[in-house]
């Protein structure tokens, strides 16, 4: 029992993070149909930013994550700029843009911090005990940070203006941009949403992982899966999706093990794009 | 254009034995590399057929990011069947590639039900199911580490002919037969009824099924055919190398071939080649000469943003594109010469 428990809040912590990253590609995917696959280098970057802040340089814990964040939402609109706007018509172009983005931030990432894990001390040795299962301060942290950036997130979307006017360009951009919404803003404000959302992911979770340059290829693949699983182009689902997956696979995990666990996430993924192909809670019908 | 006078005859005769001299170049090839150089000689030739075998699939308009893998299924059943059961290695390959289109033909159940978008992160599905499938099953596959010692390429023993296929050279020249024959047979295809049904498939799916073809059948018939070669140039790669494991064939190796057939172009035949060529003598000659090892991936990944911005249509269109550009200047300067006189 107490090993159910315990899984399960480790597979809370698991979704938290990566409901961060999967709606960041959603965001990025929904304004400008390109799919990201630098998305998971992106995570790196952030997670880079606090083994140097952090681990480095001995800032506070917070301020390098907040660092973190900005700085790879900054990533993100030089993306924006560079490469996605004038490939705006040309979605495989932008993907295989993206692709060699990914290898160039990768390089960069081995230039500045070798090849081996980036070691990172936690900010906080303090846990609680939830039923007999242990949280760690820092993986409730990461918890909370993600709850609270998603509820912000939401109510920018739902309640301002300028949400309203990015959602109407998720949507359709010809007729947003016919209503005098700036095509090129909005996808400004999304590339800069959804990048900062994978490095803060990052950056949150650094001292858990003790990153490498090469960690982004597991986080795209489980990117991957939860936005196919939960629809591509829903951010309800991309949460809903993300939280599926992290007990799928951490249950799995802690019962088989990691490999196992990640064959059965693709074949989650294959029996979603097999079945429903628009996934379980992407309502809008796609050509 | 005119091709009066003796200049415009030699073009000619050059332009009719132009297969003549590509394979006296070919052949020629290997005597002017060192022996590093030979060995990625052979790896070149390999990776042209799979780049090549990947262009028939993108013919109809799918793009697979599993196409690495299958070569793999190639290379894998290869070894296999030579490690386990004595098979002799030319037999096994064969029936690598066959073992390699038969699991194509099973994925393509799940896979084709999918376009575009959602057919790329399928494939990519399969094919990492595959690949950890290989990783986590030590039993026939060797796990993480793979296969080792793979029977080599049995050396030809005759009374006046020895070859000895240990050497890069004389594998460069087997894979050249293996490499050039499917290369005839895939352009063969192109060229028939099948392919140019792929054709219409890609730019007309809708249309083309409303004519009565089964858009489903040639889909899966593309990737059958591609998967069979990509699955001998996994054999060739195999019994040259010795050694195979699951990282081999894993994704960041499927970014290159999609790098080479998007730098290269694939409109045409010659695209692809074009891209994996001129890639692969950049990156292994060029950079290794500069010594700049621990870059490469930056200096493609930066190659592969500017041909994506600058060069949307490939290396193959720069051929056409500077000959008009160059007939433009001289009919302007000829124009130009008339108005001095």
């Amino acid at each position: 029992m107490d090993l159910l428990w315990q899984t399960a809040v480790n597979a809370t912590y698991a979704a938290s993070y990566m409901a961060l990253i999967a709606v960041g590609l959603v965001m990025i995917f929904g304004v400008m149909g390109v799919i990201n696959f630098a998305h998971g280098e992106l995570y790196m970057v952030g997670a880079y930013c606090v083994v140097f802040l952090y681990a480095q340089e001995t800032f506070p814990f917070l301020l390098a994550v907040a660092a973190g964040l900005v700085f790879v939402g900054f990533v993100g609109i030089f993306m924006e700029r560079t490469m996605f706007r004038p490939l705006r018509d040309n979605p495989l172009g932008g993907l295989i843009a993206s692709i060699g983005f990914l290898l160039i931030l990768q390089t960069l990432a081995v230039f500045g911090f070798g090849r081996r894990m980036g070691h990172v001390p936690p900010s906080t040795q303090g846990k609680m005990e939830i039923f007999g299962a242990i949280l760690t301060y820092q993986r409730l942290f990461v918890i909370v940070a993600a709850v609270l950036l998603l509820a912000a997130l939401w109510a920018f979307l739902k309640r301002s203006k300028f949400g309203r006017a990015l959602r109407a360009c998720a949507q359709d951009a010809e007729a947003a941009s016919l209503q005098g919404i700036s095509m090129n803003q909005t996808a400004r404000v999304a590339m800069f949403i959804g990048a900062a959302l994978a490095g803060v992911a990052g950056a949150l979770t650094a001292p858990l992982v003790n990153p490498t340059p090469y960690i982004g290829h597991s986080i795209i693949v489980t990117a991957f899966i939860i936005i196919i699983v939960g629809g591509v182009g829903s951010l309800e689902g991309a949460v809903i999706a993300a939280v599926i997956y992290a007990f799928v696979h951490t249950f799995v995990t802690t019962f088989f093990d990691g490999v196992i666990a990640n064959i059965v996430g693709l074949a989650l993924m294959l029996a979603v794009l097999v079945t429903r192909p628009t996934g379980l809670f992407g309502a809008k019908e796609r050509a | 254009m005119s091709t009066a006078g003796p200049a415009g005859s030699i073009r000619r005769a050059v332009w009719r034995l132009r297969w003549v001299f590509l394979f006296a170049i070919l052949a020629a090839l290997p005597y002017m590399l060192s022996y590093s150089q030979q060995e990625i000689a052979v790896l070149l030739v390999i990776n042209v057929l799979l780049v090549c075998s990947y262009r028939l699939l993108t013919l109809t308009g799918e793009w697979s990011l599993g196409h690495v893998v299958i070569m793999g299924v190639g290379a894998y059943a290869s070894a296999l069947l030579a490690k386990q059961f004595g098979i002799p290695v030319p037999l096994s390959m064969l029936l690598g590639g066959c073992m390699a289109a038969a699991i194509a033909a099973l994925l393509s159940f799940p896979l084709f039900r999918m376009k575009g978008f959602y057919f790329l992160i399928g494939s990519f599905a399969a094919g990492e199911i595959i690949r950890l499938i290989w990783k986590r099953f030590t039993d026939p596959f060797g796990g993480p580490k793979g296969l080792k010692r793979i029977d080599p390429f049995p050396d030809i023993e005759t009374g006046f002919l020895s070859i000895d296929f240990y050497e890069p050279v004389n594998y460069y020249f087997l894979s050249l037969v293996v490499v050039s024959v499917s290369l005839f047979i895939l352009y063969r295809i192109e060229r028939s009824r099948i392919g140019l049904t792929f054709h219409a498939i890609h730019w007309q799916d809708r249309l083309a099924e409303s004519v009565g073809v089964d858009t489903f059948r040639y889909r899966t018939l593309a990737f059958v055919i591609a998967s069979f070669f990509a699955g001998i140039a996994g054999g060739l790669y195999a019994h040259y190398v010795g050694a195979v494991n699951p990282t081999r064939f894993s994704v960041d190796q499927m970014v290159y071939v999609l790098v080479w057939a998007v730098v290269g172009g694939t409109t045409t035949f010659h695209g692809p080649i074009l891209g994996v060529v001129v890639l692969t003598v950049i990156n292994e000659i060029v950079l290794r000469a500069l010594g700049l090892d621990t870059a490469r991936p930056l200096i493609y990944g930066a190659i592969l943003i500017l041909s994506v911005l600058y060069l949307p249509h490939g290396l193959e269109s720069l051929g056409p594109r500077l000959r008009t550009r160059w007939q433009l200047w001289r009919s302007g300067s000829a124009a130009g010469g008339r108005e001095l006189a």
